[in-house]
């Protein structure tokens, strides 16, 4: 069955919507409800940039856009972190090693790491499963410690359970500028940490808004408030980058179905500066 | 005397506070420190003090028979907790326990209401602090009950 899968990905069939099949390499279960593929990546000599898709397809279920979650610089492994939430998603937080699975990308315009390399303060403001599309931006930053650039991330969830990749803050934090914290909407008498809303992290971080630069994925309400509490800090909104979610099917602009005002969010997106995007975040009917 | 004075001007609930409005609130001031797992106050209790956390974490939180006990938020060095003590019945409404080893100043209630009676602009002026830190909460809580997180099928 593989194999006769593989044969599928014929040289000659090979475009822009056409899929690779490749094997699972591993299924790293994250939370009760979210886990993490390592996929056997087709063409290792592309890089991706941390904030772009993927689109992965499974037989029988359909196709569905899901962020890079992984180290950009290990390029034999495309990772990909998905909740179960919806018709395609489900069966993929079932997979286990060994099953195949169609992979088409990277699309979309990532996050800008050029840019944050030069900022004085990065922040990285994660909600939710939103956390994983700036985990690459982490490991970036964290393979170039040194400088005396701060990074603080910032994460929010709903419990402590959902909190995402919490076994690897110990790694990202540090003395030499890196943070971590994290909270959550409601805790039981057992967490140590901190309960309440992401909000509470921001009015709580010590960062020189001059030289800062944001980077925020989660529910749309999340980024929108974040952006407001980041901008009455100082923050220049061209300095605010938030990752929009829209229901991307083509994945190059072509089909229309993640437009968003004058943009399609799989081509000109996923990631925004803030004054792109901020005339229609307001809008009830977009 | 001194040093409690410091400790309340350097405290961000106090930011930019006259120096007279300090030095008469410095008599309603002391020190306090709770041990991990202690309460500072209980639901139901007299509501005698503010709190200014100056290090450690304190868990707001609530009892239910059914779901067991929930933490409703928690509060950070530099944050303050503790206002029932300003309007009637003068009783808490939640449990407040230390999560973690917590210094803090707590304002004697009773005394900080006489001084306020007694000093109208310094009323005003708390009242004001007062009031942000409760729109905060409200705030909390409004995003709290938006379960943003929640998966939207």
């Amino acid at each position: 069955m593989t194999e006769a899968i593989r044969n599928v990905s014929a040289p000659g069939l090979h475009g822009p919507m056409t899929p690779h099949f490749v094997p699972i390499t591993r299924a790293a279960r994250e939370t009760h409800d979210v886990v993490t593929l390592h996929l056997e990546n087709p063409d290792p000599a592309s890089i991706f940039t941390p904030g772009q898709f993927n689109m992965l397809y499974l037989f029988g279920a359909g196709e569905v856009a899901i962020s890079l979650s992984g180290d950009p610089e290990k390029r034999d492994t495309l990772t990909h972190t998905i909740r179960a939430i919806g018709s395609i998603t489900h069966p993929l937080d079932a997979m286990k090693r060994g099953a195949m699975i169609g992979v088409r990308g990277p699309y979309g315009r990532g996050w800008p790491i050029d840019e944050a390399r030069r900022a004085e303060t990065v922040l990285l403001i994660g909600g939710g499963i939103g956390l994983a599309p700036l985990r690459p931006v982490i490991y970036s930053l964290v393979r170039n410690r040194g400088a005396a650039r701060r990074v603080i991330v910032l994460c929010g969830a709903r419990t402590p359970d959902d909190l995402l990749f919490a076994r690897e803050f110990a790694n990202w934090s540090g003395p030499d500028g890196f943070e971590v914290h994290s909270i959550v909407d409601r805790g039981e008498l057992s967490w140590k940490g901190r309960v309440g809303v992401i909000t509470d992290l921001i009015a709580s971080a010590r960062f020189d808004p001059s030289g800062a630069l944001a980077m925020i994925c989660g529910p749309e309400v999340m980024m929108r408030i974040v952006a407001g509490d980041l901008a009455s800090r100082g923050l220049d909104g061209a300095r605010i980058y938030m990752s929009m979610e829209r229901n991307m099917r083509c994945a190059v602009g072509a089909c229309g179905h993640c437009q968003y005002g004058p943009t399609f969010v799989c081509r000109d997106g996923p990631v925004f500066p803030m004054p792109q995007i901020a005339p229609m975040l307001g809008i009830r009917e977009l | 005397m001194e040093t409690l004075e410091r400790l309340l001007r350097e405290h961000p609930f106090l930011e930019s506070m006259e120096e007279r409005h300090l030095e008469f609130m410095t008599g309603c001031a002391r020190n306090v420190r709770f041990a991990s797992g202690d309460f500072v106050f209980k639901a139901g209790e007299p509501a005698a003090a503010a709190y200014l956390v100056r290090e450690g974490r304190v868990a707001l939180e609530t009892h239910l028979p059914d779901r067991g006990t929930t933490l409703v938020a928690t509060i950070e060095q530099g944050e303050m907790f503790g206002w029932a003590w300003l309007y009637p019945p003068y009783r808490w409404r939640f449990d407040a326990r230390a999560v973690l080893p917590v210094r803090a100043i707590a304002l004697d209630g009773p005394c900080l209401r006489a001084k306020c009676e007694a000093d109208h602009d310094l009323g005003y002026e708390l009242l004001k602090r007062f009031l942000r830190e409760i729109d905060r909460h409200l705030e909390r809580s409004q995003l709290q009950l938006l379960d943003m997180y929640r998966v939207n099928l």
